[in-house]
C-alpha cells in the first residue's frame, strides 16, 4: 500500500473504533477522559476503561511488532521537553475536558461547536510551539 | 455486563491498530504535520480525514438509535459553553502537543513497545491531570470558606 493509503487507512480504523464504543456502550471514545477516569475512579465506572486501554496498548504494541514498515516511536527526544509536554497534556486535556480523540474524533463526529473550538485552539497552539520549537529556538 | 467489557477491548484494540499504522506513535510524524510553515508532512492530514470523515457519517447513523445495544443510555458530555476552561486547557494541551508530539493516544500505545520516552511523556502526564485536580480542588475548598 501507498504510504498515503496506510494513513488513511489508520485514520478509518480510529474512526471505526469510536464509532464501535458509542453503537455498542454509548461512551465517547477519548482518550483523555478515559484515563481520567481510572486515575479518579468512580465505583462502577473503571473496568470497562482498563480494557479499552488495555486493548489500544496491546494491539498497537502488536501491529509496530509485527509490521516491518510500521513507524516506531521516537527515541532521543529531551526528557525534560518531555517532562514539561507530559504536564501541559494532562493538566490540559482534564482542564479542558478532552484531547485529540475525544474533541477531535468524537466531538466533531457529533456536530459538538464546543470541540470545535477546542480543535482550533489547540492545532493553533501546537502549530505555533513547533514552529518556536523548530525555527526560532536553536536550542531544540 | 460481559459484552459490554467485551465491547470495550475491542474498540480500545481497534483504536490501538489505527493509531500504529497511521504513524500517529512516531512523534518525528506529528511534529513534521503541525510545524505548517517549516518542513510540513502532510501524512496526518489522511488520518485526521480518515478518521473524522468515517466517525461523522456512522456517528450519525448511531445517534438515530434510542440506545446504544450493550448500555442503557449514551453518556455524552452535556456541555455546551465555549468557555475559559474549554479554550485554555485546549491552548495549554496544543502547548504540550507541540513541544514533544505526543497527545495521550500515540503516548500510550508507545508504552506496550518499552518505548522510555512515552514512559516519560506518561508519567508526566498523569502529574499534570493530578495537578488539575489538586488546582480545582483548592479552589472548591476557598470559595467553600
Amino acid at each position: 500500500m501507498a504510504p498515503w493509503a496506510i494513513s488513511l487507512t489508520g485514520g478509518v480504523l480510529i474512526g471505526l473504533a469510536a464509532t464501535l464504543l458509542l453503537w455498542l456502550n454509548g461512551r465517547t471514545a477519548g482518550i483523555s477522559g478515559i484515563v481520567n477516569g481510572v486515575l479518579f475512579p468512580v465505583a462502577g465506572d473503571v473496568a470497562w476503561r482498563l480494557l479499552f486501554l488495555i486493548g489500544l496498548i496491546v494491539a498497537a504494541s502488536l501491529y509496530m511488532t509485527w509490521v516491518p514498515s510500521a513507524p516506531q516511536p521516537r527515541s532521543d527526544y529531551s526528557r525534560s521537553a518531555l517532562v514539561v509536554a507530559g504536564v501541559l497534556v494532562g493538566f490540559g486535556t482534564r482542564m479542558g475536558n478532552g484531547c485529540t480523540s475525544g474533541h477531535g474524533v468524537c466531538g466533531l463526529a457529533r456536530g459538538s461547536r464546543r470541540s470545535l473550538a477546542a480543535v482550533a485552539t489547540f492545532m493553533a497552539t501546537a502549530m505555533v510551539t513547533t514552529h518556536v520549537m523548530r525555527h526560532l529556538w536553536s536550542a531544540a | 455486563m460481559k459484552r459490554f467489557l467485551l465491547a470495550s477491548l475491542a474498540s480500545g484494540g481497534l483504536f490501538g491498530v489505527g493509531l500504529a499504522m497511521s504513524g500517529m506513535t512516531d512523534a518525528r510524524k506529528v511534529i513534521g504535520f503541525l510545524d505548517v510553515a517549516g518542513d510540513f508532512d502532510p501524512g496526518l492530514l489522511y488520518v485526521l480525514g480518515g478518521a473524522m470523515i468515517s466517525s461523522a457519517v456512522l456517528f450519525a447513523l448511531v445517534m438515530r438509535r434510542q440506545r446504544p445495544a450493550f448500555a442503557q443510555a449514551f453518556q455524552l458530555s452535556g456541555l455546551r459553553a465555549i468557555d475559559r476552561p474549554l479554550l485554555g486547557g485546549a491552548a495549554l494541551f496544543g502547548i504540550g502537543w507541540g513541544i514533544a508530539g505526543y497527545c495521550p493516544g500515540p503516548a500510550l500505545a508507545g508504552l506496550g513497545v518499552g518505548s522510555v520516552e512515552a514512559l516519560w511523556f506518561v508519567s508526566a502526564m498523569l502529574a499534570g491531570s493530578a495537578l488539575h485536580w489538586a488546582f480545582t480542588a483548592a479552589k472548591q475548598a476557598k470559595v467553600a470558606r
